[in-house]
């Protein structure tokens, strides 16, 4: 069975009308992400996670992943993917889901004795321009908490290499808008699991991007009396930017199945989500400099639209849990399990397998 | 998704992993009858007719084909599980590889019911071997270079000429080969080649070992000298090879053998690392990890395709791309993570390893199309040429 499409067309076709890279790249303001995120809420995307009863649309990983790599091919700069991941997170908390523009609150916070928010937080992306943050933070005991707190109105701001903004809290003895108790349902780690998914998915869509304007552009760009796409230099430059594109994608699919298969916590979605964030990152790197090369100068411009992905690949990827970090959790993960149990950590399968052994001599 | 790629994926359903267990527990019984024995020589490349024959009566080869030529009708998801399996274990396969794999399809595509009705069922009881002869000296990557020729005679056809890089020709009863049976045309350098099937105990026909570097026996010269074949041996269309070698393709490249033939380093080591590897291992570890179950998806994704009745040619070619460089990048990076680490005992056999895998690495990304031959198809898949 292959996931339903409609809700990853719906979401394309929102960013194609309101916020096309090669529009709002020639943009003066900002005005067109109000109007994208509108049309995203009109629609329901944000609650795409949140069960039917709590007021959302009740998609399936797999098809909120989908819609995040069609976003992620329109180069999204708002926080859909927080959103969605932050809404999912309440939801499931069993909090109201408040329909607000979310980001995460990332490591770096306690909740005192009497349930109030201190510490500093990590710098968040979106966290600056969000209404509200959501986050998993412990208490002095080590219970973890679920809260939604409004956005403080002193952040320290900053700017990922695409230019979106991020930001980071402080909080000292601020009240949580809502809070719950973590329950057996939720792990610690599910909502950097699943960011670290929905960041999988955006690259693996700004990918899908760059092997089809970089294909168009080979096949437009003359050079030497032909076009460029007739080099073979050039065609296996392209060749290996879709195949990093195709291990992205699917990758990320992988990812989606992973965590619609888990029961309970996300945590067991572990191995496929970090291979994701790994591979996914890896293929940003190769495939944005693929296609910085194939593009030449004309690519090396703020005028045109490359950078608007080629920049947040550079970011997404390290959002949420580098390569490096994922690579570690993924690497301790396979080695706990022991040579014995390599083979069925990666089929999870965990019966144990014969192998030809002996020295191969 | 991109234009001319497609890679949907879905994972394999819980019916399908379930016969996972059973294969399992085959190979743990095959094992205790000494069946997965390393061999003298060596090596994944192993040629074990008593394994083929017992896997055969699992109903484990020829899976995907009609029952009336001793298939089983179960499905290429089925079949990719099997081989995943069979291929992690180091399990001796060569004896029934590339007959379940590609000369078994083609026969079912394009000869004789006679011929179907006769081989087919020999290939499902394991008892049948297939080589393939499509290089030459003057004629690799440019298939359509071939020279070897095939001349009516009678009822039949006779063939001449050198064949070479022929794996298994030596242990083979069959090779499909290429022949030129008319001169390619002006406008189309493709047209004049057909495809043969040879019985290569036929008389005429000489098999001569290449050695690999490492002085191993795997493929083979193989010498035709008027060597006559019957006239339904010639399969599908005369002088029209070419349209046919695509569909071939999609099975030859997508499978897990493009990138677990030297699993045995990454398994090694793993138990050389142990439980609680030191960080740079641990990341270098994940990352090989991330790479390789990346690539497990990709073979699914293609499996499924195949399961539907595609013929995803491109995305089959991007699998072997990615796969062998992955697999060919594999000992340098276990080499490097290995440095200093590891008991005595484990050491050696993760060197014995490494050192296998070392010496065959070049071989993997030449073997059934190179890398830039690739390319060009996934160029062309992408509209560039
Ligand atoms: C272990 C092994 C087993 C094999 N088993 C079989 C078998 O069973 N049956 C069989 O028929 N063949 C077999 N082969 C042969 C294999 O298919 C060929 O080696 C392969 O197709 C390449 O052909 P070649 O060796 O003649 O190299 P060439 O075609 O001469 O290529 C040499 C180099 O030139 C490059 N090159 C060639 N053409 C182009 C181009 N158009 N653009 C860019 N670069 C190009 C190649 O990529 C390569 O790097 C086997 C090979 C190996 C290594």
């Amino acid at each position: 069975m292959v996931a339903d499409r409609l809700i990853a067309d719906t979401t394309a076709r929102i960013f194609a009308d309101l916020a096309e890279p090669r529009t709002v790249n020639a943009a003066h303001d900002d005005a067109w992400k109000v109007e994208v995120w509108r049309a995203l809420v009109d629609a329901g995307l944000p609650l795409l996670w949140v069960p039917e009863e709590a007021g959302g649309i009740g998609a399936s990983f797999v098809e909120g992943l989908a819609a995040l790599e069609a976003a992620g091919a329109k180069a999204c700069a708002v926080p859909l993917a927080e959103t969605m991941a932050g809404a999912w997170l309440l939801a499931r908390a069993g909090l109201n889901v408040p329909t607000k523009r979310l980001a995460l609150l990332l490591p770096g916070l306690r909740l005192n004795a009497a349930g109030r928010l201190w510490g500093q937080a990590a710098a968040a992306p979106f966290a600056s321009s969000a209404e509200c943050l959501v986050g998993i933070v412990e208490d002095a005991d080590g219970v973890a908490h679920v809260v939604l707190v409004e956005r403080p109105s002193q952040m320290e701001c900053s700017e990922d290499l695409a230019g979106d903004e991020r930001g980071s809290a402080r909080f000292d003895g601020t009240l949580p808008v809502v809070g719950a108790t973590l329950s057996r349902e939720v792990g610690r780690r599910d909502l950097l699991l699943l960011s670290a998914a929905a960041r999988a998915a955006l690259m693996a869509g700004a990918l899908d991007a760059l092997v089809e304007m970089s294909v168009g552009y080979a096949q437009e760009r003359q050079a030497f009396g032909r076009t460029i796409s007739k080099f073979q230099a050039v065609q296996h430059l392209l060749a290996r930017l879709a195949g990093e594109a195709a291990a992205a994608s699917v990758a990320a699919q992988a990812a989606g199945w992973a965590l619609d298969r888990a029961e309970g916590p996300l945590a067991y979605a572990l191995f496929d989500v970090a291979a994701a964030k790994v591979r996914v990152g890896e293929a940003a790197g190769v495939g944005a400099a693929i296609a910085h090369q194939v593009h030449g100068a004309i690519g090396f411009t703020a005028e045109h639209v490359l950078h608007r992905f080629t920049h947040r690949l550079w970011s997404w990827r390290d959002d949420y849990g580098s390569e490096t970090f994922w690579a570690e959790e993924l690497g301790r993960h396979v080695a706990a399990a022991g040579v014995d149990g390599f083979w069925g950590r990666l089929t999870g399968n965990p019966e144990p397998a014969s192998r030809s052994v002996g020295l191969e001599i | 998704m991109v234009q001319g790629i497609s890679f949907a994926y879905a994972p394999l359903p819980p019916e399908v992993e379930s016969l996972r267990s059973d294969v399992r527990r085959f190979l743990h019984e095959a094992s205790k009858d000494g069946l997965l024995a390393p061999s003298a020589e060596g090596g994944a490349v192993r040629f074990n007719r008593d394994f083929s024959r017992r896997l055969a009566a699992k109903g484990w080869i020829g899976m995907t084909w009609p029952r009336i030529y001793g298939g089983h009708e179960r499905s290429h998801l089925e079949r990719f599980i099997v081989n995943e399996e069979l291929l992690f274990a180091g399990a001796p396969l060569t004896a029934h590889f590339t007959a379940d794999r590609q000369s078994g399809p083609m026969l079912l595509k394009y000869a004789s019911e006679d011929i179907k009705r006769d081989i087919l069922p020999r290939i499902c009881a394991g008892e049948c071997t297939f080589s393939i002869g499509m290089s030459e000296p003057g004629s690799g990557s440019d298939l359509f270079a071939a020279s070897s020729k095939a001349v009516p005679d009678g009822n039949g056809w006779r063939l001449s000429g050198r064949k070479v890089w022929t794996s298994t020709a030596h242990l083979a009863d069959y090779m499909i080969g290429i022949f030129r049976t008319a001169p390619a045309t002006r406008e189309n350098r493709r047209h004049g080649l057909s495809q043969f099937l040879v019985d290569l105990s036929a008389e005429g026909i000489s098999v001569n070992p290449i050695r690999y570097p490492s002085g191993d026996h795997h493929f083979n010269e193989v010498v035709l000298d008027d060597a006559f074949v019957p006239g339904d041996h010639l399969l599908g269309e005369r002088d029209m090879a070419w349209r046919q070698a695509t569909s071939e393709l999609a099975y030859e490249r997508s499978g897990p053998e493009r990138f677990l033939e030297t699993i045995a380093v990454l398994v090694e080591l793993v138990r050389i690392l142990g439980e609680t590897p030191d960080r740079y291992a641990a990341i270098g570890l994940g990352r090989l990890i991330a790479g390789l179950q990346t690539l497990r998806h990709m073979s699914v994704a293609v499996a499924g395709m195949l399961a539907r009745g595609l013929e995803p040619a491109t995305e089959a070619s991007v699998v072997k791309d990615l796969g062998t460089a992955w697999e060919q990048a594999l000992p340098a990076i276990a080499r490097d993570l290995a440095e200093g680490v590891g008991e005595p005992e484990a050491r050696l056999r993760f060197e014995h390893a490494l050192a296998r895998a070392i010496l065959i690495a070049p071989k993997l990304t030449i073997q059934g199309g190179t890398t830039e031959i690739l390319r060009g198809i996934i160029a062309r898949g992408l509209g560039l040429r």
